[in-house]
């Protein structure tokens, strides 16, 4: 029963790695929306059916797989999707630092000491991979909406962890979290209009100003 | 209970706020709730022993000396506002004044709050609540330090929910009942595996010091308390990185009382001395008057990190300098506000002579340098010396001096700011601005300089007992 | 078990010892697959793409009427080349066809076999690949020049591809020898390492459309020498040796689409001669398939095609670290 959960995580973490490598900033937010869906169903592989499991599967299904998707697209539909703008370090650059993170991410994990019935899952390692890519997409992306999608491979990330401890944290907490998270991508996505409507284009690089003189 | 009453007060004055459409009649409901809020809290601070609330909530010594910094300094804002806003007509301050009294409400939650969890949910609607007030202004400079915040801080909010998660996870495979709760953490942190509890520390730290402002996380803070308006410069940065302080606080307590405290300690010792470092450097010919503030924050959370670090004599000195580093960047940011009325820049080069231009301006600003470094009769001057006195008792020479010497550097780039600023004469080919010395402009400010002045002298027995039982909180068992 | 002369022909002798007794039936079905069908392959192929297209296209037998012609045609060779040019062609058509003796078709063991002929696979592959590239680049042409590059560079991200593939697959197994990891192939194994075995079947599936010139990788019936990779490393051949290539291209299609059945489909069927039917039926809609996606898809900008081979390493990268943990 907990191969399904492994197989899974090993669909999340590729996700990863197709968003660090995509051009297409609406193929990413799919893909973003296509992982949040996913974390949504683990837990009910994971654990046994409980009624405040079904709540937080229903929950995060609703915000990460509809809300945000949905205030994302807006926000990219009002700003300009023309020109494809290249990473930092370039697509390739990306994809083979995806991979670096996630070997470095699950030889890491195998030297922490986990709890007698976690040993051996993938969730550990599938965390940690998915928040060095988040960190990664952040870094490495020049559009202000590439780096949101990164933030929001990181909360997934945090949330592949959450999974270990479903039964232990209150279900208050993790519905405030996914709240906050909706209002924190809502004002991203305010900021990035805002930005757009400034400098005619969503590319962090340019903004520049208030660089330090010295 | 009452912390409910002193959460949901704000939030209802919010409402109302959003509500009114006169755009000049809305700053009214700040003073209003700020005196409200004042009052009900100088009555729980100063009578009675601790509330014993359930796990989550439950006001301690500790939360006590934050919620009193936080709403003295919430109701000097208010009061200044009243003013402010009628000089900045041409915006709309419905958000601004709804997001103000938002952040307050989190605030007192951030105090109370016993649970991480809960904890950590107030300070991300903080930092939530404020983004919009940085962009009052409306620009393209305004615009990117907004985005910068708001990643930034997302990032390092992201980071102490992991290092929540780490905690949580670190009971479980230490075979214990998981919970978050402060309490029975630290009952428990002798158990836990260090592994986890490090990591945890490592994360909480990054992710809190992002939004306390610690370098090398602190990228965000000149570019946003430069170009907010004064008025939110104060509340960031003796509000918002004083809520991020108060987090790494709570995982102080716990770390401390696990097995292995010496390698927290170097961590806090390194990382603050790395900012008061960068801090220092970055203050000398610093043009902007308010990213000259902002580094002065970092300076000052960095000192805060050392503090915690050193232990022992030098945590009374951060019960004392979270209250006078509270109050003095208030002063000063309000001072800034007004001097950026009445040059219409806030640059060096143009805003200069403030005594001649705006007389209480020019010495409120003076005095407030002279309180945020240190110099006596203010509180900071009493924080600033338990904590010298705490790294040279304790054998940490080289620490000791090396603060020293970076706060000396610190102080005279500092000056170098603000002497030219204060003293000297008004620029002769600038069009003089409107702006005249309103009373609602000056007192707030004034009230916060005395109040430092009066508490640097001498200490009201309640507050005096306070802080010693923080103090006592903090000297976990080690 | 030695490695020297007389063990190894003990191995390629008629009698296996280990093997579910060998079969001169199978060997000869074997040889005669692998020696009459690829050119098949390509007229499927390119018959799907006509008919996706609307068009009625060649006929299915079309490449063999073109081999046919091509070994009637005299050769003409520049006066700048050498023996390589001449040697290109025939050296890699040998190096394929012994790459083929070596892989099991449908469930049968094929006539050579032993410990470590996986690393042999690679490396015939590699050789064929070596003299291609060389004999191209010995006509001094620019054009030439530069497929060469080209294909070498891409084939330095699939290669690795193949390996890891092989790698895993034997780790799965436990077997060291081309025949044991690849029948090992079942239904038990998907359901025990199906992630790790549906990542090796996508990165299989790019180095598959990579090593053979199809659509997304390059267009094989593009007539623009700066967008050709494969096509434009045999401008220079013609008559026998032209037909040489074209026969030996289809036939490193046959050999790798079979690799890549035998990691994608668990079939076992009882009976041999069902089995040969069903492996005969399953490559030819491998074709179709690949018809498909030529079909689907225009081919990819250059720049594009390294960063496609990276995912595909990265997935058999991924592959392996699943099936080591």
């Amino acid at each position: 029963m907990n191969t399904a959960a492994d197989q899974l995580l090993v669909f999340v973490i590729l996700l990863n790695i197709l968003i660090l490598g995509t051009r297409r900033t609406k193929l990413a937010i799919r893909a973003i929306a296509t992982q949040g869906i996913v974390l949504g169903l683990l837990p009910l592989m994971t654990h046994s059916f409980q009624s405040h499991i079904l709540i937080i599967t229903i929950f995060v299904l609703l915000a990460k797989g509809v809300c945000i998707p949905w205030l994302l697209l807006g926000a990219l539909k009002k700003t300009e999707s023309g020109e494809e703008l290249q990473p930092v370090f370039g697509y390739s650059g990306n994809i083979m630092a995806g991979a670096v993170a996630t070997v470095l991410a699950f030889v890491f994990a195998a030297r922490l000491p986990l709890a007698t019935l976690h040993q051996g899952l993938l969730i550990v390692p599938a965390s940690l991979a998915t928040i060095l890519a988040g960190f990664i997409a952040i870094a490495n992306r020049r559009k202000a909406i590439n780096q949101v999608v990164g933030y929001l491979m990181l909360e997934n990330g945090i949330f592949i962890f959450g999974l270990l401890l479903t039964e232990a944290m209150p279900l208050m907490v993790e519905a405030g979290a996914l709240l906050d998270l909706i209002a924190g991508i809502f004002v991203m996505g305010l900021i990035i209009k805002q930005i757009s409507r400034e400098f005619s284009s969503i590319d962090t690089s340019r903004m520049t100003a208030l660089r330090e003189v010295e | 209970m009452l912390i409910l009453l002193l959460t949901l007060i704000p939030l209802l004055g919010a409402l109302t706020a959003a509500l009114i459409p006169s755009n000049s009649r809305r700053p009214i409901v700040l003073p209003i709730v700020a005196c409200l809020q004042l009052l009900l809290v100088i009555a729980v601070t100063v009578t009675g022993p601790p509330q014993t609330g359930n796990g989550w909530i439950h006001l301690d010594a500790i939360g006590k000396l934050f919620l009193l910094e936080f709403s003295i300094l919430f109701a000097a804002c208010a009061f200044y506002a009243v003013n402010y806003l009628q000089y900045r007509k041409e915006r709309n301050n419905r958000v601004l004044c709804s997001g103000f009294l938002v952040c307050l409400s989190a605030m007192t939650l951030a105090t109370a709050a016993h649970h991480l969890g809960l904890l950590w949910l107030a300070i991300e609607t903080t930092t939530l609540a404020m983004a919009p007030l940085v962009y009052f202004n409306r620009n393209a400079r305004s615009i990117e330090a907004t985005w910068k915040y708001m990643l930034i801080c997302s990032i390092g909010i992201a980071l102490a929910l992991l290092g929540i998660l780490f905690l949580a996870y670190s009971t479980l495979v230490a075979g214990l009942p998981p919970s978050l709760n402060l309490e029975t953490l630290q009952g428990y942190a002798p158990k836990l595996p260090q592994v986890w509890l490090s990591g945890a520390f490592i994360l909480m730290l990054v992710g809190y010091g992002t939004k306390m402002g610690l370098a090398p996380m602190h990228t965000w803070k000149p570019d946003a308390y430069g170009e907010a308006p004064g008025l939110v410069g104060a509340m960031l940065a003796g509000g918002l990185a004083n809520c991020g302080l108060l987090g790494l606080i709570r995982i102080y307590q716990i770390c401390m009382a696990s097995s292995e405290v010496h390698f927290y300690k170097s961590c806090l010792i390194g990382m603050g001395l790395f900012s008061i470092a960068l801090a220092a450097i970055f203050l000398v010919r610093q043009t902007d008057i308010k990213r000259m503030l902002a580094y002065s924050s970092v300076e000052h959370m960095g000192l805060f990190a050392v503090a915690l670090g050193l232990g022992g004599k030098a945590l009374y000195g951060v019960m004392l300098h979270l209250i006078g580093n509270g109050l003095a960047k208030g002063v000063l940011f309000l001072a800034s506000g007004n001097i950026h009325r009445a040059f219409a820049s806030k640059n060096r080069e143009f805003a200069r002579g403030t005594l001649k231009r705006a007389p209480w301006t020019g010495a409120l600003f003076l005095a407030g340098f002279m309180a945020m470094t240190g110099s006596p009769p203010f509180l900071t001057f009493a924080s600033e010396f338990a904590f010298f006195s705490a790294a040279f008792s304790q054998g940490h020479i080289i620490t000791g001096a090396l603060l020293a010497l970076l706060l000396m550097l610190a102080f005279l780039g500092m000056s170098l700011t603000v002497v030219p600023v204060v003293f000297g004469d008004p620029p002769k080919n600038r069009e003089r601005t409107k702006y005249h010395e309103r009373a609602l402009l000056v007192v707030p400010p004034l009230a916060l300089l005395i109040c430092l002045g009066i508490l640097g002298i001498w200490l009201p027995q309640p507050l005096y007992r306070l802080v010693n039982e923080a103090t006592a909180l903090l000297e976990v068992a080690r | 078990m030695g490695y020297d002369l007389a063990s190894i022909l003990k191995t390629c002798d008629l009698q296996r010892s280990d093997s579910e007794g060998c079969n001169v039936a199978d060997i000869l079905i074997h040889c005669v697959l692998i020696i009459c069908m690829p050119p098949l392959l390509l007229g499927v192929i390119n018959r799907t793409k006509a008919t996706v297209a609307g068009r009625t296209g060649a006929p299915l037998l079309q490449p063999y009427h073109d081999l046919f012609r091509l070994l009637r045609k005299g050769s003409v060779f520049s006066r700048s080349t050498t023996w390589i040019f001449r040697a290109g062609p025939i050296v890699t058509l040998a190096a394929t066809l012994a790459a083929a003796l070596l892989i099991p078709l449908g469930n049968h063991p094929p006539p050579f076999s032993f410990n470590g002929d996986m690393i042999l696979f690679v490396y015939l592959l590699a050789l064929g690949r070596f003299f291609t590239a060389s004999a191209a680049l010995d006509t001094g042409s620019s054009f030439e020049g530069m497929g060469a590059a080209r294909e070498v560079t891409f084939s330095c991200l699939a290669e690795p591809v193949i390996c890891i593939a092989l790698l895993v697959l034997s780790r799965l197994s436990g077997s060291l020898s081309l025949s044991g990891i690849l029948t090992h192939s079942s239904l038990a194994l998907w359901m025990n390492s199906g992630a790790a075995l549906v990542l090796l079947v996508a990165g299989l599936f790019f180095v598959l459309l990579s090593e053979n010139c199809r659509i997304p990788f390059d267009d094989p019936t593009t007539h623009l020498e700066l967008t050709m990779i494969h096509e434009v490393l045999v401008l220079d051949h013609s008559g026998p040796a032209l037909g040489m290539i074209l026969y030996g291209a289809a036939l490193k299609l046959y050999i790798l689409g079979a690799l890549f059945l035998h990691v994608l489909l668990p079939l076992r069927v009882a009976s041999p001669l069902m089995d040969w039917l069903v492996f005969v039926g399953s490559i030819i809609l491998l074709a179709v398939i690949i018809g498909m996606v030529e079909s689907g898809m225009a081919r990819y900008r250059l720049v594009r095609l390294p960063q496609l081979l990276l995912a595909a390493c990265v997935l058999s990268a991924f592959a392996m670290m699943l099936v080591v943990r």
